[in-house]
């Protein structure tokens, strides 16, 4: 469901398959392992696996963000898969500046 | 406008439950030949109203979840989604987007919205005490290769 990389500082990571409320539990737990270990100045997560998301995926997404402020680093999301966009576009994300 | 299919469903709140109702229900309207965004939309709909029975109507005590399903002739789907849990006070105020009795858990507050604008219609009932019930509808336009 998920895989890590970490080099430079910059923790990313691969979310694969669908994003709910059962599978956002899980994910967050291993995002939040590795980030507080690692204390990345960077975290980024991949949705170029995501099959799937509903709103748990943007609570998982603000989630990090506020955990990453706590431990001093940036978040950032990349390839949002197209038919996902329009979830973070709703949720008033693309204002915090961590969507590319 | 003539129904040509039904179906019902009940299984416990568990959240693994969750992937299996948005399956179910999208395979109860494939021979509607929906384009992939049209059930898309319907499985991300079915997901937040279920996940909403788990999270906020069952919180804690658990319980049944009940679906039904409808295809009419017209190709307009409805789908039911009922919980026995513990309702909504102020149904407007819940619909609101942002608005959530949850952010601890890193609930966004986005479910109704969503629905709103990934269905037709939205029609929530729900008693303080005895339980919500949401009505998705959505018509699949039937595509003339
Ligand atoms: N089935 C339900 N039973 C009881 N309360 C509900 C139910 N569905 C929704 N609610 C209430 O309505 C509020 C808004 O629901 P909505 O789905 O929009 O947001 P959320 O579930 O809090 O967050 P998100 O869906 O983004 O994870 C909930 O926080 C909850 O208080
Ligand atoms: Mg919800």
């Amino acid at each position: 469901m998920l895989k890590t990389e970490y080099a430079n500082n910059i923790l990313t990571a691969y979310i694969d398959g669908e994003i709910d409320h059962d599978s956002a539990v899980k994910i967050r737990t291993q995002v939040d392992g590795a980030a507080q270990s690692l204390k990345p100045r960077l975290l980024c997560l991949d949705f170029s696996g995501v099959s799937f998301m509903d709103s748990s995926g943007i609570g998982l997404v603000m989630g990090r963000y506020r955990q990453m402020k706590l431990i001093g680093g940036a978040l950032r999301v990349v390839n949002i898969p197209d038919r996902m966009y329009r979830l973070f576009a709703m949720s008033g994300i693309e204002g915090l500046g961590v969507l590319r | 406008m003539n129904t040509v299919n039904e179906m019902s469903l009940s299984f416990p709140s568990k959240s693994c439950n969750e992937a299996f109702a948005r399956s179910a229900v999208s395979a109860f309207i494939m021979n509607l030949d929906p384009t992939i965004n049209e059930l898309s939309d319907i499985k991300t709909a079915v997901s937040e109203a279920v996940t909403n029975c788990i999270v906020h109507g069952y919180r804690r005590v658990g319980g049944t979840i009940y679906i039904k399903g409808k295809i009419t002739d017209t190709g307009k789907v409805i789908i039911k989604i009922r919980d026995k849990g513990c309702g909504i006070e102020d149904v407007s105020k819940a619909m609101e987007p942002l608005y959530t009795t949850a952010p601890e858990e890193e609930r966004a507050g986005l479910g109704f919205a969503v629905m709103q604008s990934f269905c037709d219609k939205v029609r929530v009932k729900s008693k303080v005490g005895s339980g919500t019930t949401v009505t998705l509808e959505k018509t699949i336009a039937p595509h003339n290769a």
